[in-house]
């Protein structure tokens, strides 16, 4: 019933490829995969390559880490646009973004997939795949 | 189908902080029989409980507790349930419990909820809390709920043009002001603590999620609370200072990013409150003080505008300008909030309907909002997946 599992969108985005689902209906784009396009509802979908390439809109810079997640503070989660539209959430791959601060907001990234060790309470219990976001200027 | 006009006859709340030796069946039993000890009723006259509670699995090991609830109170084999929706678990099962009286299913039920965050300790806490964000999508990030406010609190700088620095000293000032009030609350967490707060202390505390400080947040808490409602009638019938129940609204949404940026106009909260001031037939003016789910400082700001009462962009000015402050022209958190109070989640939304109870009956003395005839709660669910909005009122519904 998936156009795309969440299992095929971690694996493809471990090769370095974010990958989406296009609407037929509306041609709006959906990422991370879901039942309906996120626009419309239609289930009339398309498996789609995405460019992988997007802005940061937010972020934050997390210090004190729920269990299982302890080892890896700090650590930064940011929301970035993808070009195609849709929003996604992961994680920055810089250190010092709290000394940079607003001024990354809009800074474009590309995206690309990171294994870690998965935890008690995650739905997927052989690996946990975070989205990584790397910016394309350096600061 | 007719429906009927829905009344509280009792409130009641634990003491909210830390509950070691209390398990979640006790600090329900506690605040209900607050509740049923000034609602004049018989136990016999309650035909259902409707227990909101989050994450009793991982604080205590315990799931399907409604039934053990009903037993431990003396209300063996009522039909009894569990709500579960994060934070807003007890204002769905009060929305969920005041339909039911309304359309004729009971005539009379009990409401609540109970939460051991605080015995818990911070790193289950912390994770028990981050289940109400999506489970895969977001949580493989590690995203927590100070995060996700951390994230619409940048959005909210960049989006209104109020440099983030500003902006911090504005947020500050909303836990300056519930601390202020909690402080005052005997049933509060920080009862006779931090009441002095500045607004420096706040942003020179520990960092949590940036730019997000201990301050900025509330606390894990234990508590529980309860409510008993029954039909108008049978309410003035029994006692003599019904509050009516003249409005409620749900609503919803997916993920942070599925929401992208509305996040920071909370949209679902939007949908819930216009919902119940429909059926109240009430605008946002006629709203005398709010209890907010301020489960961070720049949560109360977002919260005010997403209900009417300010425009968008313009909530933190009505902080700054004392409008939310108690002799203001719309009190929020009068009993603390979130914030000053504490928030045992499942136990929260009915704990707000307690303190706007206490208010509206002029017993809430040690805070008091004058002359107030109509109050409103507003409980948020993880990340906007759940919003409730209840009005309550000294008067039957115009």
């Amino acid at each position: 019933m998936y156009a795309i599992t969440f299992k095929e969108f971690y694996d493809s985005l471990l090769e370095g490829k974010l990958i989406g689902m296009r609407c037929l209906d509306c041609g709006a784009y959906t990422c991370p995969p879901k039942a309906v396009c996120d626009e419309c509802g239609s289930k009339n979908l398309e498996k789609t390559l995405m460019s992988g390439r997007g802005r940061i809109t937010t972020f934050t810079t997390t210090y004190i880490a729920p269990m299982g997640y302890d080892k890896e503070v700090p650590y930064t989660v940011a929301m970035v646009e993808l070009e195609e539209g849709p929003w996604i959430v992961g994680r920055l791959e810089i250190e010092n973004a709290d000394e940079i601060g607003q001024e990354l907001l809009g800074e474009e990234v590309e995206v690309f997939g990171k294994e870690f060790p998965t935890e008690m309470f995650y739905p997927d219990k052989k690996r946990r795949v975070v989205p990584i976001f790397r910016l394309l200027r350096k600061f | 189908m007719e429906k009927r006009d829905v009344a509280i006859l009792g409130v009641g709340q634990t003491k909210f902080g830390h509950h070691p030796d209390k398990t979640l069946v006790d600090l329900f039993a506690e605040a209900f029989y607050e509740a049923y000890n000034e609602s004049n009723i018989e136990l016999k006259d309650i035909e259902a409980i409707y227990y909101g509670n989050f994450v009793g699995e991982m604080t205590d090991g315990s799931a399907n507790l409604s039934g053990f609830i009903a037993d431990e109170i003396g209300l063996k084999g009522i039909p009894a349930r569990r709500y579960e929706a994060a934070c807003a678990s007890s204002s769905v099962a009060f929305r969920e419990a005041y339909l039911a009286v309304a359309y004729g299913i009971h005539d009379c039920v009990a409401v609540g909820g109970s939460e051991r965050l605080y015995n818990a300790g911070t790193a289950i806490g912390t994770r028990a809390l981050a289940t109400a964000v999506d489970g895969l999508h977001e949580m493989s990030a590690g995203l927590t709920f100070p995060g996700v406010f951390a994230l619409a609190t940048r959005l909210y700088s960049k989006k209104y043009e109020i440099p983030l620095e500003k902006l911090r000293e504005m947020m500050a000032m909303v836990s300056v002001k519930n601390h202020k009030y909690g402080a005052l609350n005997p049933k509060a967490q920080f009862h006779n603590k931090f009441g002095d707060l500045r607004v420096e202390d706040v942003l020179n505390s520990k960092v949590i999620c940036s730019p997000l400080t201990l301050f900025d947040c509330c606390p894990m808490t234990d508590g529980g609370s309860a409510v008993i409602i029954a039909t108008a009638d049978f309410a003035e019938e029994v006692i003599d200072n019904p509050v009516y129940i003249l409005g409620t609204g749900q609503s919803g949404a997916g993920g942070l990013f599925r929401q992208k940026e509305d996040i920071i106009r909370a949209i679902p909260r939007k949908k819930a409150s216009e919902m119940a001031f429909k059926e109240a037939n009430l605008t946002p003016k006629d709203v005398d003080f709010v209890e907010i789910h301020d489960c961070f400082t720049i949560a109360e700001i977002i919260a005010t505008e997403a209900m009417g009462f300010f425009e968008y962009g313009k909530g933190a000015n009505a902080v700054v300008d004392g409008i939310t402050s108690i002799d203001g022209d719309l009190p929020v958190n009068p009993d603390g909030g979130l914030i000053g109070k504490g928030h045992p989640v499942g136990a929260t939304g009915t704990s707000q309907i307690y303190s706007v109870v206490k208010q509206l009956r002029g017993e809430f003395k040690y805070n008091p909002v004058k002359s107030a005839e109509v109050g409103m709660t507003d409980t948020l669910g993880g990340d906007f997946g759940t919003l409730v909005n209840i009005i309550l009122g000294i008067h039957r519904r115009g």
